[in-house]
């Protein structure tokens, strides 16, 4: 699978001696790996399915209510059935959106928490989703 | 049992899993250097446009807005066929991936209940964690689980599964409607000289003389027979089979050396050279993967690949070797060490039926001259002994010349080109 975990960042000058540092081009085994045993992976707490999770950003202000800004990065689980109250991503009219999955009155609907954007009626037996939203990451400017 | 489990129409289903609006439509996949449809959607085929059709000749269908044609995109495809075999090795012990879009598993100790249910749920799996359809052929010997496979995709009645044993009535009846040309591994010209002897089905050829038939052409042949037969004898390491080349070794021992990797890199990629030359076909792409060793959970994983397109299709060992050592530079991470590495020769055609596009013929005399040192190469290799001859290329930086008029994002490898989800 391509490449997209951030790299390792390089070891700084002093930190290690020289030998250490040359470790792992020479065929020794590499501190690294006891420090990849050791260290907290946010891929492995956020993408609980590799195979099945996709990352997707948000355009759009409709579902600030549920803490999902513009430009946020949403991690999408193919792998997760849709139930009422999960945030999901579905196919409306050949669109992609993210929506909340709600039940009222026993009928369906997809939701924005945003009094501009009223709920959409959907028929459950053809509605389309494409994946179950499981978090949402938001990024400052810094 | 042995169960092959294939992709639908895959570059197209890989654009439709992003582009869900190109469900039901004539969608095809042009190659970027020939601007040459290399996949077709369902709806695309019933339209009668043949594999190889050079683009020029859609634009009037391209403009009255029948039709949709994509830029390939091989970096999104490598990544959602590393997808699919993720899941399928949630589900199976071994994977053996046969191309980009096709895959042997290994299924054995189910009773046929069970493996029914299992060959299902691997459809069900594929389908939900990556969008992608899949059919699924299930049989005991490679041969039979390719026959499944098509009987599970061109009939209905199957919903895309199909398991045949090896004496069923069933097996029986697929065997007596299947053409020879129809069976894998077996050549049309093969077919045509058994068609002289009378034989047409395979049912006809499963039950021929395999002895006899051994003396008169091949042991390939007989081997064939033998598989129609439920009795299996192709490996995956064959060579015989023309429609995709790999060569993969693991190492004699795990190693994250550069120098070690980019040797076996490039040896492969010679190897894989030579034998694309051997059965005259041309390249339009290279596939290149590293594996770590899946076993040893304790040490860090890293199983990246990366297919990159070729400057033009060609059998060249030249930029085949190039474009699998920028490949390789792109994928290797310091700190992982690495069991497997292997390169893979995609969307082959034959030579015979290329013709060089008008924007390639300035480089005729190029090509021409490129052919003769690779017969020459071959030609010793052959006398004296494999690696007589080879090549010590610099790392050519060459940035390879794309002509991507309607590429889709790279939606799973680049944070910049994610899909746009509307709120």
């Amino acid at each position: 699978m391509p490449d997209t975990t951030p790299r390792t960042p390089p070891l700084q000058p002093g930190a290690f001696a020289s030998t250490t540092a040359r470790a792992g081009l020479t065929g020794f085994p590499s501190p690294a790996e006891n420090y990849a045993e050791r260290t907290l992976d946010l891929n492995e707490r956020l993408v609980k399915h590799p195979a099945a999770t996709f990352f997707m950003r948000v355009e759009g202000h409709s579902m600030q209510a549920h803490s999902i800004h513009h430009g946020d990065i949403l991690v999408v689980d193919r792998s997760v059935t849709a139930c009422f109250g999960h945030i999901v991503i579905a196919l409306v009219d050949g669109e992609v959106v993210v929506k909340c999955l709600e039940q009222r009155h026993g009928r369906t609907f997809l939701c924005s928490g945003h009094p501009d954007h009223a709920p959409i009626p959907v028929n459950e037996r053809s509605l389309q989703i494409w994946g179950v939203v499981r978090s949402v990451i938001h990024e400052f400017p810094i | 049992m042995i169960g092959l489990v294939d992709c639908n129409n895959f570059y197209v289903s890989c654009e439709r899993v992003f582009k869900p609006s190109l469900e039901g439509r004539p969608v095809g996949v042009l190659s970027n250097n020939d601007g040459c449809v290399i996949a077709r959607s369902s709806e695309l085929k019933a339209m009668g446009v043949e594999m190889g059709t050079p683009a020029f000749r859609l634009q009037s269908c391209l403009q009255r807005g029948e039709i949709h044609l994509q830029s390939s995109n091989y970096e999104l495809y490598g990544d959602m066929s590393a997808r699919v075999r993720m899941v399928l090795e949630e589900g199976v012990d071994e994977v053996e991936p046969y191309s980009i879009d096709e895959m042997f598993v290994r299924l054995e100790g189910f009773d046929d209940a069970a493996l029914s249910r299992l060959a299902r749920s691997l459809y069900d799996d594929v389908r939900r964690d990556t969008g992608l359809p899949v059919c699924v052929g299930v049989a005991p010997t490679h041969t039979l689980a390719k026959l499944a496979n098509h009987v599970a995709k061109s009939s209905t009645t199957y919903r895309g599964v199909c398991v045949l044993t090896a004496d069923s009535n069933e097996t029986r009846r697929v065997l007596q409607h299947t053409p020879l040309g129809n069976i894998w591994g077996l050549g049309r010209r093969m077919a045509e000289r058994l068609a002289l002897l009378g034989l047409r089905t395979a049912w006809d050829l499963r039950v021929a003389d395999a002895k006899a038939l051994r003396r008169h052409h091949s042991v390939v042949l007989e081997r064939t027979i033998l598989e129609l037969r439920g009795i299996s004898c192709i490996t995956m390491q064959d060579g015989d089979i023309r429609r995709r080349i790999m060569v993969s070794r693991s190492f004699g021992r795990a190693t994250g050396e550069w120098q070690d990797l980019r040797e076996a890199v490039s040896q492969h990629a010679q190897h894989a050279a030579e034998k694309l030359r051997h059965q005259r076909s041309l390249a339009r792409a290279a596939y290149v993967f590293l594996r770590t060793n899946r076993h040893r959970r304790d040490l860090p994983q890293h199983m990246p690949e990366l297919i990159v397109e070729l400057p033009r299709p060609t059998n060249d060992s030249r930029p085949i070797i190039a474009a699998a050592r920028q490949a390789l530079t792109r994928l290797h991470r310091p700190g992982y060490r690495y069991m497997k590495a292997g390169v893979m020769l995609l969307d082959l055609l034959d030579i015979e039926h290329h013709q060089l596009s008008l924007l390639d013929a300035s480089d005729d005399t190029e090509c021409q001259h490129g052919e003769r040192l690779m017969a020459t190469l071959d030609t010793l290799n052959r006398r004296m002994g494999r690696h007589t001859i080879g090549f010590g290329l610099p790392d050519p930086e060459a940035p390879w010349r794309l002509r991507c008029g309607n590429l889709s994002s790279r939606y799973t490898t680049r944070w910049d080109e994610l899909l746009k989800a509307k709120a």
